[in-house]
C-alpha cells in the first residue's frame, strides 16, 4: 500500500508535483500515467525517500519509508535513471545491495536467474544494453522480496518478449497480494498491464480510475455533426453529461449523446443535417486528450467552470471540455 | 488525524521472507566492503599510492645518499633521515585523497547512490560504513608502506652512514604518523566527495586545501602566515609526521588539529547527506 497525501515538491520556483493525493492498493497493478515531465519520477523518488516533499506525505505500507527497519522487504524500486556503478559487475552490484539488509547470497543468484541475466552477471554493468539494464534494475527491486514494488518506466528498452515477461511478472506479483506501482507514458501498455490508473499532468492529479472505466471513457464515441443550424442544434443537445466543442462554424463535436438521438432530435426540430459521423477514439488518443485537457483546464479554469455551472453554451464553445477532470473528481 | 495515523510501534509492517532481514551497521559495512573490492580502479589507485610512498621514498633516499658529498652545509643541517625516507607521502596523499573523493562522487556520477540510499534509507550508516572501510584499508596499507619506505630508505642511506634506526628519537612516531596522516587525508577526501557530490569539484577542493593554499599563504605578510599557516591541514599533518621545525605545531597538537579538520568535513558531509535530496 502506498498512500500519497497532499504531496507537493518544488524545485526553486518550479513546481514538479502539486498537491497529489492518491492511494495505491495491494493485490493489483496500478499504472502511473502521464506525459514526460508530469512529475511521475519525482513522485516515485519521494516514495523511496530519496527526495523530501516540500509539503504533504508519502507512506509505504503504512509508514514513512525513510524510517524503515527492513527497507528491502518493504519496498523495491526501479528508478528511470540508472542506479548502477558502471564498473561493477551485475552480481557484485546485487550482492552489495543484498548485504545491507541481510538478504542471503542465494537470493542474488535467484533474482539473476529470474530476470534472465545469468550469462552476463559477472560482466561490467556499464556494458549492458538498455534492456539488460532494465532487467538488472528489476532484479535489484525484487531482491528483498518486497511487499511494495515501484518501477519507473519498466518496459523502456525491452524487446517484445521482454515486455511480455515484465507484464506477466507484475501481474504475478500483484496476484501474490503485493502492491505494484508502475509508471509509463504509453497508455496502450498500461491498458494491458494495469488494473487501476493514476493519471497526472503538470504534477497534478488528472484522474484516478480503473482501466475499465478509462477504456469505457475512451470508447465514448465522438460524433461529428455538420449543420447550417449548428448553434440551434447545440442548444438542444446540451445537457449534464454532454460536451460539445466546435472547431469551425457549422461543425460540432458531440460527446455523450448517440448519433441516433442527434438525428432524431434534428428531425423533430426540422434542423438540417449535412453530416453525421461517428468517430471512435483510440486509448492513446483518449490519454492524449485527457492530459491535453488538463493543460487547457488549468489555463482556462474560470471559463471552463462557468460553462459547467451555468450551462452557458459559450463556455463549451471555447473548446475546454472538462469531462475528464469531472470524472477524476467523481471517482475520488 | 495525522497523529492518530503516525505509527508509534516499531515492529515491522511486513513479514520479510528471509529470516533476520534488517539493516545493521555491520551489514552496511560488509556491503561497502563488497563495493570497495569489486572496483578495479579502486584497487589500482591503492597500489599506486603504496608504490608512490615506498618508491619515491627510496628514490629520494638513494639520490640524497649519492649526492651527499656535494650537499651544501645548509642541506646537511636540514637533513632528517626519517623524513627523507618518508617523502613519498607528500605525493601519495594525493592518490589517497582523490580515491576518497571518487568513492563517494563516483556513486553520484553513476547513480549508484540512489540504489545505496533506497536500500538504506536512513542514509548515515552508508557514510559511516564507507568511511570505516576506507579508513581501515588505507590504514593497513599505509602502515605497511610507511614502514617499508622507512626501512628501504634507511638501507639506501646506510651507504653513507646517514641512516637511523626505528628506535631513534621520533622515528617510530613519524613513521606511524605518516600512516595516520594518509588515513586522515583519505577521510577528508571522502568528506569532500560527499559534500560536493561531484568528482571535479571534490578533487579541485582537495588539491586546493593540500597543495594550493599552503604556498599562497606563504605570499601573505609573515604576521598572517605565521598565525594561520600551522593550522592548515597539510602543515598540521607535517607537525606529527614531517621534519619538526619551529614554525610547526607540537606533534600532538598537530594531530588534534588535523583530526578536527577531518571531523568538521565529515560532519558537513553527514548533514548534507541526511538533509538534502539524493
Amino acid at each position: 500500500m502506498i498512500e500519497v497525501t497532499g504531496l507537493t515538491k518544488r524545485y526553486g520556483d518550479k513546481t514538479a508535483v502539486n498537491d497529489l493525493t492518491f492511494t495505491v492498493k495491494p493485490g493489483i497493478v496500478t499504472g502511473f500515467l502521464g506525459p514526460n515531465g508530469a512529475g511521475k519520477s519525482t513522485t516515485m523518488r519521494m516514495i523511496a525517500g530519496l527526495d523530501g516533499p516540500t509539503s504533504g506525505s508519502v507512506r509505504v505500507n503504512g509508514a514513512d519509508y525513510r524510517r524503515a527497519h527492513v527497507p528491502m522487504a518493504e519496498l523495491g524500486i526501479l528508478l528511470e535513471a540508472k542506479a548502477v556503478h558502471t564498473s561493477r559487475s551485475a552480481f557484485n552490484h546485487l550482492l552489495a545491495l543484498a548485504q545491507t539488509n541481510g538478504v542471503p547470497r542465494s537470493r542474488v543468484a535467484e533474482v539473476i536467474d529470474l530476470v534472465g541475466l545469468g550469462e552476463v552477471a559477472r560482466k561490467r554493468a556499464g556494458g549492458f544494453s538498455l534492456g539488460m539494464g532494465q532487467r538488472l534494475g528489476i532484479a535489484s527491486a525484487l531482491l528483498g522480496d518486497p511487499q511494495t514494488i515501484v518501477l519507473d518506466e519498466p518496459i523502456n528498452g525491452l524487446d517484445p518478449e521482454g515486455i511480455l515477461w515484465v507484464r506477466n511478472l507484475l501481474k504475478g506479483l500483484a496476484a501474490e497480494g503485493r502492491t505494484v506501482f508502475i509508471s509509463s507514458h504509453l497508455m496502450t501498455e498500461m491498458a494491458l498491464t494495469a488494473h487501476h490508473l493514476i493519471v497526472v499532468g503538470r504534477g497534478e492529479l488528472i484522474a484516478d480510475l480503473d482501466v475499465e472505466e478509462f477504456v469505457a471513457l475512451a470508447s465514448t464515441n465522438v460524433i461529428m455533426v455538420r449543420s447550417p443550424q449548428a448553434t440551434q442544434l447545440r442548444d438542444l443537445l446540451l445537457g449534464p453529461d454532454v460536451t460539445i466543442t466546435s472547431k469551425e462554424a457549422g461543425l460540432l463535436e458531440v460527446r455523450g449523446v448517440s448519433a441516433e438521438t442527434i438525428g432524431d432530435l434534428a428531425f423533430d426540430h426540422q434542423i438540417r443535417l449535412h453530416g453525421l459521423a461517428v468517430q471512435q477514439a483510440s486509448l492513446e488518443d483518449a490519454f492524449m486528450e485527457m492530459t491535453r485537457d488538463s493543460v487547457e483546464f488549468h489555463a482556462h479554469t474560470t471559463t471552463a467552470q462557468t460553462g459547467d455551472h451555468t450551462g452557458d453554451p459559450s463556455g463549451n464553445q471555447s473548446g475546454a471540455p472538462t469531462r475528464v477532470a469531472q470524472t477524476a473528481g467523481d471517482s475520488r | 488525524m495525522t497523529s492518530t495515523l503516525t505509527p508509534t510501534r516499531t515492529e515491522l509492517n511486513v513479514t520479510p521472507r528471509f529470516p533476520g532481514m534488517k539493516v545493521t551497521q555491520a551489514r552496511v559495512i560488509k556491503s561497502e566492503w563488497t563495493k570497495f573490492r569489486s572496483l578495479r580502479s579502486t584497487l589500482i589507485t591503492l597500489l599506486v599510492s603504496v608504490a608512490l610512498t615506498v618508491g619515491l621514498g627510496a628514490l629520494i633516499s638513494a639520490v640524497t645518499a649519492s649526492h651527499w658529498a656535494q650537499a651544501s652545509p645548509a642541506d646537511r643541517a636540514d637533513f632528517n633521515a626519517v623524513v627523507t625516507s618518508l617523502n613519498g607521502v607528500n605525493i601519495s596523499q594525493l592518490a589517497v585523497g582523490v580515491l576518497g573523493v571518487l568513492l563517494i562522487s563516483g556513486e553520484y556520477a553513476t547513480g549508484m547512490i540512489r540504489a545505496s540510499l533506497t536500500a538504506v534509507p536512513k542514509r548515515l550508516p552508508v557514510l559511516w560504513a564507507k568511511l570505516g572501510v576506507f579508513a581501515a584499508v588505507v590504514g593497513v596499507l599505509s602502515v605497511i608502506s610507511t614502514f617499508a619506505a622507512f626501512f628501504l630508505g634507511q638501507s639506501l642511506l646506510a651507504s653513507k652512514n646517514l641512516n637511523v634506526s626505528i628506535s631513534s628519537p621520533n622515528a617510530l612516531r613519524m613513521v606511524l604518523g605518516a600512516a595516520v596522516y594518509l588515513v586522515l587525508v583519505g577521510i577528508i577526501g571522502m568528506a569532500l566527495g560527499g559534500l560536493f557530490r561531484n568528482t571535479a569539484a571534490g578533487i579541485s577542493s582537495l588539491v586546493a586545501v593540500f597543495f594550493v593554499i599552503p604556498p599562497i599563504l606563504g605570499l601573505l605578510p609573515k604576521s598572517w602566515s605565521d598565525h594561520i599557516g600551522p593550522y592548515l591541514p597539510s602543515n598540521a599533518g607535517e607537525a606529527f609526521w614531517g621534519h619538526p621545525t619551529g614554525s610547526h605545531l607540537a606533534a600532538l597538537t598537530g594531530l588534534l588539529v588535523l583530526c578536527a579538520w577531518a571531523a568538521a568535513a565529515v560532519a558537513a558531509a553527514a548533514i548534507r547527506l541526511k538533509q538534502r535530496d539524493a
